[in-house]
């Protein structure tokens, strides 16, 4: 057999189907659902009389509407309340398994579902959410999908797809201090643009990938599709081997070292083609910032808002000067000179313990600036919450004056209560820039999370390789 | 779903790169739980003043475009969040197609589902087509699933390639579950195969679920 990538193993592992001419019918491992995108889908399956075919591949969890004030308290937000009650009957009608706000397994989807070890290497997982690329951080095929999908796959356990183009993104040579899976990520849309990656799938590989995390590595693929690509994916090894045993719905015993030999050939074959392919060098690599209104704009700490009429293409042109007046910025303003009023360390992005560790870290007997009207960190699952209770974390950063909330999306996408007012300036750890992303007139800058840990001490932007206070920094 | 084969209607430019699913339908209205009704929170952020009046700056509020039902876009027309609800704005709002040089992946892919055509053109025929839009007043495109043109009345005519498969699927305004349920077979014969396979492939065994 020729050689072949980890996407092509996958997909050829789950074709039900294929016939020339027609997108071929690929069978879904796993499917994650929330309350936003899938009461429609159920509604479809019930109107046109036709069942959940496997409620046990299907996952559901509450996590974009949800408050993150206290679990106690009865829900305000009416419309919210009506999309949990609406999930919790679609999913108790149909068998499906709900974390749903009393659980402590409740979180963001896409952080749950690898730390409860439903997501695997070589499944194909999929979710009414863009963020599911996420899950290709251990080495599956993940993507979101929409409602009508979402409908499709509760129905058939299968998608009809058309294959992917691949392109294998290379970050060479060990990564700097200071320098985080986010700086990566947003360093590779910002070379390939947002819309560089559409109709690719992502293959993340190279020394500063592979010396990543396994959460490291959810950071990067969780951004895939903010440079375009549906999927982003990283080969399973050691290390996300070692990060799945033990883990709920993992494999035990016997089944877990059968479940690694198998999960060992996933890796792409030597030789094996990709339609592209993009490399970085890790070590011209830099903390940083977004300026503008997608990921695609942005830029290192070290440096200046740019000025427009430096862009060649008068559609980027005229996006740059749009982007300006709505981030209220003027070109050629040093980055670290933006001024502050919230602070946003949390989603599916940069939520998970080791994000919230290295926040802490920076933030440790320290106070928040006098300037900033609000400072947040939201984990991204209750265990998540819970073990960084166990180690003291939320006492650190209550201590430096940030609030410590309950696990969900939260302000990255403001569909409760945190939300960015109008005219506001947010340091962010989330995915997403886009005007009125975390509030209408709100104004989101992102960041890693040391960087937004250290813009709140001081007030605005520092780079952390420099700060004072950054001493221990990984 | 319903099926497009041929229209015609007044154009309505959208002259910017990047326009993402969240400007579509901003997030507070993916909490409500039909498809239907979304047309009046299309764009709605940039469409409305305070108090839900109409932004007369916006492009859409501009009393020529009325009644548009061909939208003309820029590039990676589409990105960000996979919500449906955006096709859902959209085909609600009255438009039935829309044309531009790229589309986010998601995106374009929902579109299919809701009978919405997105024709992909090259960047050169979507600038003529701002350009001529912009010049006349009451500026109509006819576009042809059939014969994959889009054509004005001034003898303009641009070919699109589109899959057959979409194209077909389109034009008959399929179910596709039903379509994939035709094939039932094979997914049992999938499962049953499948499930004798190493571990990786197994149903979830809920024995390991620790709560």
């Amino acid at each position: 057999m020729a050689p072949r990538t980890l996407y092509e193993k996958i997909w050829d592992a789950h074709a039900v189907r294929e016939a020339a001419g027609q997108p071929s019918l690929i069978y879904i491992d796993r499917h994650f659902i929330h309350e936003s995108t899938s009461a429609q889908a159920f509604t479809g399956l019930k109107a046109a009389g036709r069942k959940v075919r496997r409620p046990e591949l299907t996952f559901a969890t509450m996590d974009h509407s949800v408050s993150t004030k206290n679990r106690g308290l009865p829900i305000l937000d009416s419309i919210a309340a009506a999309q949990f009650e609406a999930l919790d009957r679609n999913c108790k009608e149909a068998g499906i398994n709900l974390f749903d706000l009393n659980s402590r397994n409740q979180g963001i989807v896409h952080v749950i579902g690898p730390e409860l070890g439903i997501t695997q290497p070589g499944l194909t997982i999929v979710c009414g959410d863009s963020h599911t690329s996420t899950h290709g951080a251990l080495g599956a095929l993940a993507f979101g999908i929409g409602t009508s999908e979402v409908e499709h796959v509760l129905a058939t356990q299968c998608l009809a797809q058309f294959k992917s183009k691949t392109m294998k993104i290379e970050v060479k040579g060990p990564r700097p201090s200071g320098v985080t899976a986010k700086d990566i990520i947003l360093a590779i849309i910002g070379k390939i643009g947002i819309g560089g990656g559409n109709g690719y799938v992502f293959e993340y590989a190279g020394e500063a990938v592979r010396g990543l995390s396994m959460e490291g590595r959810m950071t990067i693929c969780n951004m895939s599709i903010e440079g375009g690509a549906r999927a982003g994916m990283v080969a399973p090894d050691e290390t996300t081997f070692a990060y799945l045993e033990g883990r709920p719905f993992a494999p035990r015993g016997k089944d877990f070292q059968a479940a690694v030999d198998c999960w060992k050939s996933l890796a792409t074959d030597p030789g094996a083609k990709y339609d592209a392919v993009v490399t970085l060098e890790a070590r011209e690599l830099a903390p940083m910032v977004t300026w503008g209104t997608n990921p695609g704009m942005v830029t290192r700490v070290t440096g200046r808002v740019p000025d427009p009429a430096s862009f060649e293409h008068p559609d980027e042109r005229k996006a740059a000067e749009r982007a300006l007046i709505y981030m209220d910025l003027k070109p050629g303003m040093p980055i670290e000179e933006i001024a502050l009023d919230r602070v946003f360390i949390g989603s599916c992005t940069n939520s998970r313990l080791e994000d919230l560790r290295a926040a802490a870290k920076v933030v440790a007997g320290k106070r928040v600036a006098k300037s900033l009207k609000q400072a947040l960190v939201v984990p991204g699952s209750q265990r998540v919450k819970s073990e960084a209770e166990k180690e003291g974390l939320d006492r650190i950063f209550r201590d430096a004056g940030f609030e410590w909330r309950d696990a969900g999306c939260s302000m990255c996408i403001a569909m409760n209560d945190d939300v960015l007012p109008s005219g506001e300036r947010a340091a962010s750890t989330s995915n997403r820039n886009f005007e009125g992303r975390q509030g209408k007139g709100g104004r989101t800058h992102l960041a890693s999370p040391i960087m937004a840990a250290a813009a709140a001490i001081e007030g605005h932007f520092v780079d952390i390789r420099a700060w004072k206070g950054a001493e221990g920094i990984e | 779903m319903q099926a497009f084969v041929k229209h015609t209607g007044l154009v309505a430019p959208m002259d910017r790169v990047n326009v993402d699913t969240d400007q579509m339908v901003p997030k507070q209205f993916i909490k409500l739980l039909t498809r239907e009704g979304f047309g009046r929170f299309l764009f709605y952020d940039w469409r409305y003043l305070p108090g839900e009046t109409p932004n007369p700056e916006f492009i859409l509020n501009q009393p020529r475009y009325q009644g548009a039902s061909v939208l003309l876009a820029r590039a990676n027309f589409g990105c960000g969040s996979s919500r449906e609800h955006a096709p859902w704005a959209i085909l609600d709002y009255g438009f039935r197609a829309i044309l531009a040089p790229s589309y986010a992946d998601i995106f374009y892919n929902n579109c299919f589902k809701n009978g919405i055509l997105p024709v992909t053109l090259s960047d050169e025929q979507i600038d003529e087509l701002f350009k001529r839009t912009e010049q006349n007043q009451g500026y109509r495109l006819t576009v042809d699933l059939e014969q994959q043109s889009v054509t004005d009345d001034k003898g303009l005519r641009y070919a699109f390639s589109i899959d057959p498969f979409r194209k077909e699927c389109l034009l008959k305004g399929l179910d596709e579950i039903g379509l994939t349920l035709v094939h039932e077979p094979d997914i049992s014969a999938f499962e049953a195969t499948n499930l004798r396979r190493p571990v990786m492939y197994d149903p979830v065994d809920l024995k390991y679920h620790a709560s």
